[in-house]
C-alpha cells in the first residue's frame, strides 16, 4: 500500500514549508504555491512526507493512499 | 418487465420533438393540471415503506440506467450511477435540484423553472423516492425572479411533506456568481456558509447538506427523468445517438435571428439548429460551444459540426450545459477573449492561489496580446500559465476557464498574431458580444483572501 | 514553623522557583517572538521556515518544562504554603491569592495552547488557531503574576529582564500589525490598543505596586510570613 501527498488548495496559504521538507515531491510556483507531484512515495521519503504534513501551518498538506492500488 | 416501458397510459407517446418543451406557453407556467394534460399523471413509487416500494424505486433507477441519461449540468455524468451511489448510502439522502445556472449565456434552466416547473418537480420527486430521500431542495438563481415565482406557485400546487409520503419540497434562491452553481458551493451555501466550492473528498453524494448524502442533479436532467419514468427507456433512446441518447436543451445566442432556448436531439447538426433559430444574422466568425468553459470552433468548420459529445470531441469540444454562442463576423475574437479571460479571472472565488493568480496572469497576457504589448515568447508564457493553473484548484473553474482561452488562441491564430504585432483593430472598440454581467463574489471573501496572500 | 523559618534562610526550592520563573518568562517571550516571525513568513537561507517553526515549537515545550519545575519547586518550598491545586485553580490559595492565581490562569491558558497544538491534526484549523491566540492573553498575565508574587521586583536584574521581555513582545506585535496581519483592521486596531493599554498599565502600576513599599503585605502575603511577625528582621528582609 503506497501513499502520496496531496494539497488542499483552499487551506493552502503558500507558507512553503512543505517544499522545504519534501523537495522530492513539492516545488513552489512563482506565487509561492506548491506544485505537488502525486507519484507514490517509498521508503524513507514517507517519514519526510509525514514531517512535512505535520509542519504545514494550515494543515493543508495531506498524506493519502495512492489510487490505482490492487483491490481498491 | 424487460423491454416494456412502465406505465404507458393509453397509446405510446410520439418519440419526436418537442419533448421537454411540449406545451410550453409564451408566458407563464403550466399549472399542474395543464402539465398532466400534456404528459399524463406522475407515476409514483409511493414512498419508501415496504419492499414493494423499494423494488419499484430500484426499477426506476434501472430504467434510468437503461436510458443512458447523462447529466445536463455540464459534466455529462451518468445519472443512474449517481442515483445508485446515493441510494446505497447509509444515511437518509436529500435531493438537490440545481437550477442555479451561473453561466451568463445559458437560459435553459430558468426557462424550465419559469415555464415548466412541474416537469422539474416530477423528476425531483421521483428521484427522491428512488434514492429514499425525504427532502427536495430546488435551487434557483436570485436574479431569475420570474423563475422563482413560477417555482413557488408550482410547489404550492403539490402535496408536500408529511401528508402522504411525498418528500418535502422547498425552494432556495442562491447567489448569481459563476461558480455558485457548483455542487459543493451550493451545498456550502445551503449549510449557511458562502456559496464557495469546498475541498473534496468528501463528495456531495457521500456528505452534502447537513452531512447527509445529497443527490445533486441539474433541473433539466430531472425533467428528462420525469419523462423516462412515464414513457420508458426505449422511448427515450429513440432520439439522439447511442452514446448520448435523448434530447437536450440548448441556449442559442449571438448572431442568430431568434436567440433563445431550443430543444434538439443529440447528434443534430449545428446547421439545423441555426436554421431552427431563424438563421444567422450574417456570417459567423466562430461559435463558442459549451459556454464559458467551452471551446471555440471557427466559422469555416461549423458546417460539419454535430451536437453531441462524440462528434464535438474531434474539435476538442463538448456540449457542456448546451450553450451555443455565435460570434458575428465583424466582432473581434481577440478583444472578446481578453474580456472573457478578465471576467473569468474575476469570477474566481479567491480561495486557491493557483486559480486567482494564474487566471489573473493569463488574463493579463491575453490583454497584452490584444493591445499589442505582449512581446516575444508570449506563446511560451501562455503554455506555462496553463500548466500552472490546470488541476491545481479545488474546483473545476480554473481548468474550465482555460478552454475558451486556449481554444481561441488556436482557432483564431491569425487574428491573435496580428494583434500581437500591430495592436488593437477597429473591431476591438465595438461593444462586447459575449454577455459578461457584473456578478461580484461577495466582497468580504475577496477582501479577506487578499489580506492573507 | 514560622519561628524556624525566620532563622533558617531561604531554601534551595525558593531559589529554584524564582529562577525558573524568570527563565520561563524569557522562553515564553522567545516563543511569542518566533511565532510572530512565523506569521510574518520571515526566513533566510540559513534559517528556513521549517527551522524557525521547529524552534518555536521546541522553545514553547522547553518553556513548559521550566514552568512545571517552577510550579513544583514553589509547592515544595515550605515557606509559603502553596499546594499543587493552586497551580491550576486560581485564587484559592492562601499566599498572595490574587497574584498567585494569575499564574494559575496563565498556566491554564498555556496548557490549552500546548494541548491543542499537540493534537492539531484532530481538530479544525480555525479551532486550533482561535485557542492559539490565547497566548497573547497568557503572556501578560504571566508577567503580572511574576511581578505580583515575586520578591525580586526591586532587584535590578529582574526588572531589566522584564523590561527587555516587554520590549521584545511589544516590538513583535507592532511589526506584525504594521505588515497588515491580521487582515481585519478592527483586530489590528484592537491589538495596538491592547498593547498600548498594557504598557500604560505597567508604567502606572509598577512604581506604586510591586516596586513600592510594603508590597509583600499589600499583595496578600499571610501575616504569619511577614517580616515583623518573625523575630529576626534582617534575615527576613531578604525575602
Amino acid at each position: 500500500m503506497s501513499q502520496r501527498v496531496r494539497v488542499n488548495p483552499i487551506a493552502c496559504e503558500a507558507h512553503g514549508m512543505c517544499a522545504e521538507l519534501l523537495p522530492e515531491r513539492i516545488t513552489l510556483d512563482e506565487w509561492g504555491y506548491p506544485i505537488v507531484d502525486e507519484t507514490p512515495l517509498h521508503g524513507s521519503q514517507l517519514a519526510h512526507a509525514q514531517r512535512a504534513v505535520r509542519a504545514c501551518p494550515t494543515l493543508a498538506l495531506l498524506l493519502e493512499r495512492a489510487p490505482g492500488e490492487r483491490g481498491r | 418487465m424487460a423491454g416494456e416501458s412502465p406505465r404507458t397510459a393509453g397509446r405510446a407517446p410520439e418519440p419526436a420533438l418537442p419533448r421537454l418543451l411540449a406545451g410550453i406557453q409564451a408566458h407563464g407556467l403550466l399549472t399542474l393540471e395543464e402539465h398532466e394534460a400534456v404528459h399524463g399523471p406522475l407515476p409514483s413509487t409511493g414512498g419508501q415503506r415496504g419492499r414493494r416500494e423499494r423494488e419499484r424505486a430500484d426499477m426506476l433507477i434501472a430504467e434510468v440506467a437503461r436510458s443512458g441519461l447523462l447529466g445536463r449540468g455540464g459534466a455529462a455524468f451518468p445519472t443512474a450511477t449517481k442515483m445508485q451511489a446515493v441510494a446505497g448510502a447509509r444515511r437518509r439522502p436529500i435531493v438537490l435540484a440545481n437550477g442555479a445556472e451561473g453561466e451568463p449565456a445559458s437560459l435553459k434552466d430558468r426557462t424550465l423553472l419559469e415555464s415548466l416547473p412541474h416537469l422539474v418537480l416530477d423528476g425531483a420527486i421521483l428521484a427522491a423516492e428512488a434514492v429514499g430521500a425525504d427532502e427536495v431542495v430546488v435551487c434557483v438563481c436570485e436574479s431569475a425572479q420570474d423563475a422563482a415565482e413560477s417555482l413557488a406557485l408550482a410547489i404550492a400546487e403539490r402535496p408536500s411533506g408529511r401528508s402522504g409520503r411525498a418528500p418535502s419540497l422547498r425552494m432556495a434562491t442562491v447567489p448569481s456568481h459563476y461558480v455558485a452553481g457548483q455542487e459543493s458551493a451550493l451545498i456550502s451555501y445551503l449549510g449557511g456558509a458562502r456559496a464557495l466550492p469546498t475541498f473534496t473528498p468528501p463528495m456531495p453524494f457521500e456528505q452534502g447538506i447537513r452531512r447527509r448524502p445529497t443527490l445533486v442533479n441539474n433541473v433539466e436532467t430531472l425533467a428528462h427523468l420525469g419523462l423516462i419514468a412515464r414513457h420508458g427507456a426505449p422511448w427515450f433512446r429513440q432520439l439522439g445517438t447511442p452514446t448520448q441518447p435523448g434530447s437536450a436543451l440548448v441556449t442559442l445566442s449571438g448572431a442568430i435571428a431568434h436567440p433563445g432556448v431550443y430543444e434538439i436531439e443529440h447528434g443534430a447538426s449545428l446547421s439545423s439548429l441555426i436554421a431552427a433559430g431563424g438563421g444567422s444574422t450574417g456570417r459567423v466568425h466562430g461559435a463558442l460551444i459549451g459556454g464559458y468553459a467551452g471551446t471555440w470552433i471557427v466559422g469555416e468548420l461549423l458546417g460539419g459540426v454535430a451536437m453531441s459529445n462524440e462528434h464535438l470531441a474531434a474539435h476538442g469540444a463538448a456540449l457542456g450545459a448546451g450553450v451555443v454562442l455565435l460570434l458575428p463576423e465583424d466582432a473581434c475574437p481577440v478583444a472578446e477573449s481578453a474580456r472573457l479571460a478578465r471576467w473569468l479571472a474575476g469570477q474566481s472565488t479567491h480561495q486557491c492561489g493557483p486559480c486567482v493568480n494564474g487566471l489573473d496572469a493569463l488574463a493579463g497576457t491575453v490583454e497584452a496580446i490584444a493591445a499589442g504589448t505582449a512581446g516575444a515568447g508570449v506563446g511560451g508564457r501562455v503554455d506555462r500559465l496553463a500548466s500552472l493553473v490546470s488541476r491545481r484548484g479545488a474546483c473545476g473553474h480554473p481548468d474550465g476557464a482555460l478552454n475558451p482561452i486556449l481554444s481561441a488562441l488556436r482557432s483564431f491564430q491569425a487574428e491573435f498574431a496580428e494583434h500581437a504585432r500591430y495592436g488593437p483593430c477597429d473591431a476591438c472598440a465595438r461593444p462586447g458580444e459575449l454577455p459578461l454581467p457584473h456578478r461580484p463574489i461577495d466582497e468580504a471573501t475577496v477582501r479577506t483572501a487578499r489580506a492573507q496572500r | 514553623m514560622s519561628g524556624v523559618l525566620a532563622t533558617a534562610g531561604p531554601s534551595v526550592y525558593w531559589y529554584l522557583t524564582r529562577s525558573t520563573g524568570a527563565v520561563s518568562l524569557l522562553l515564553l517571550t522567545f516563543a511569542i517572538v518566533l511565532g510572530v516571525v512565523d506569521v510574518e513568513r520571515w526566513s533566510s537561507p540559513r534559517w528556513p521556515r521549517f527551522v524557525l517553526d521547529s524552534l518555536h515549537r521546541n522553545v514553547s515545550l522547553l518553556a513548559l518544562a521550566f514552568v512545571v519545575v517552577h510550579i513544583v519547586t514553589s509547592v515544595l518550598d515550605s515557606f509559603a504554603s502553596i499546594s499543587i491545586t493552586d497551580a491550576v485553580i486560581p485564587f484559592v490559595g492562601s499566599y498572595r491569592p490574587f497574584w498567585l492565581g494569575l499564574g494559575a490562569v496563565a498556566f491554564d491558558l498555556f496548557l490549552a495552547v500546548i494541548i491543542t497544538s499537540l493534537l492539531r491534526g484532530r481538530m479544525g484549523f480555525s479551532t486550533w488557531r482561535a485557542v492559539h491566540w490565547l497566548t497573547y492573553a497568557s503572556w501578560p498575565i504571566a508577567l503580572v503574576h511574576g511581578f505580583g508574587t515575586g520578591s525580586d521586583a526591586n532587584s535590578g536584574w529582574l526588572l531589566v529582564l522584564s523590561i527587555l521581555c516587554i520590549a521584545m513582545v511589544a516590538i513583535a506585535v507592532l511589526t506584525r500589525v504594521l505588515i497588515g496581519w491580521p487582515g481585519d483592521i478592527r483586530l489590528r486596531g484592537a491589538a495596538l490598543a491592547g498593547t498600548g493599554a498594557f504598557g500604560l498599565f505597567m508604567v502606572l502600576w509598577l512604581p506604586g505596586g510591586p516596586l513600592g513599599s510594603e508590597w509583600a503585605r499589600r499583595s496578600g502575603t499571610p501575616a504569619s510570613l511577614l517580616p515583623h511577625h518573625a523575630g529576626n528582621a534582617k534575615s527576613s528582609a531578604a525575602r
